[in-house]
């Protein structure tokens, strides 16, 4: 983003305000959601669901990775691929378990 | 001897130095917290005792929601702060700064009136499986927020003189400060509805 004009920067306010109603309308929609009578796999899936379309909002925007380098990018997708290994570590233990 | 890169770009990387040491630390955060979210998934999986539907049911929501807002309001102060210093107004960048700074500090008192409220109730690390984790995440995140303050105090006061002797390389320093407070922000949007609504 270092490389963006003033004029680049004036018109990425207007998103930044966007953005801003979007995640804030969406946090009202996740505290909502879990009022709904939902199975706690759905809840699970619901909430994270609208937790990551947020996240993405504040990296791709605010954070520039929507136009970010393509150095940045490579690090962010390997540390990607290891926090998602981290993750399923939990739910391969109990697989693993269960098949004793 | 002159830091090389702070204010040009480097060709093979396309960026000043400062901005990849920034996400690589950002990187090893991910997987601290990540480490952190797969600890809770175990537990959880392995609560056969209901702990953290009890445990969740005893957060207050309403306050929590107010914190994420005012975290979400926070990140947008962070960026226009810097996008200031990028047209030349350094009277709004100040501003936009101290709004930060401050919205940082109604997160960390709603979150002193989250936590003594718990123990005020006899709730503590050792009271659950579910607090435990509870207090370790919402702890180690309220740390990265006081460490955030630090630094943006120190950008908004004493280390804002060099706003009029190099620019350039200030604000950088400013996109700096602002992707580590985003990630802050990215780490709450997370725990929120992990920790206090499922």
């Amino acid at each position: 983003m270092s490389g963006h004009s003033v004029e680049d920067i004036k018109k990425s306010v207007k998103v930044y305000i966007g953005v801003f109603t979007a995640l804030a309308v969406l946090t009202v929609v996740t505290v909502a959601a879990s009022y709904l009578d939902l199975s706690f796999g759905e809840s699970f899936f619901l909430a994270l669901t609208i937790a990551s379309i947020k996240g993405t909002l504040v990296a791709g925007y605010f954070m520039h990775l929507f136009t970010e380098r393509t150095a940045i990018l490579a690090v962010l997708g390997l540390t990607f691929f290891f926090l998602i290994t981290i993750m399923f570590l939990p739910y391969m233990a109990f697989t693993d378990q269960a098949a004793i | 001897m002159e830091i090389p890169y702070n204010v040009e770009e480097r060709q093979d990387t396309g960026m000043f130095n400062a901005k990849l040491g920034i996400w690589l630390f950002l990187a090893s955060e991910v997987m601290l917290f990540g480490g952190l979210f797969s600890a809770y998934v175990f537990l959880r999986m392995g609560d056969v005792t209901g702990t953290f539907i009890s445990g969740s049911s005893e957060l207050n929501v309403p306050l929590a929601t107010l914190n994420t807002l005012v975290l979400i309001s926070s990140s947008v102060t962070m960026i226009m702060s810097w996008v200031s210093l990028k047209l030349g107004e350094q009277k709004k960048f100040k501003q936009y700064l101290g709004s930060t700074l401050f919205l940082a500090t109604v997160f960390l008192v709603v979150k002193y009136f989250e936590y003594t409220a718990k123990f005020h109730h006899g709730i503590f690390p050792d009271t659950s499986t579910f607090f435990a984790i509870y207090f370790t995440m919402t702890g180690l995140h309220m740390i990265h927020i006081i460490g955030g303050m630090v630094v943006i105090f120190y950008f908004l006061v004493p280390g804002s003189s060099m706003m009029n002797t190099e620019s350039v390389r200030f604000t950088n320093r400013i996109e700096i400060v602002g992707l580590y407070w985003h990630f802050v922000d990215l780490v709450w949007i997370f725990l929120f509805p992990v920790l206090y609504l499922l």
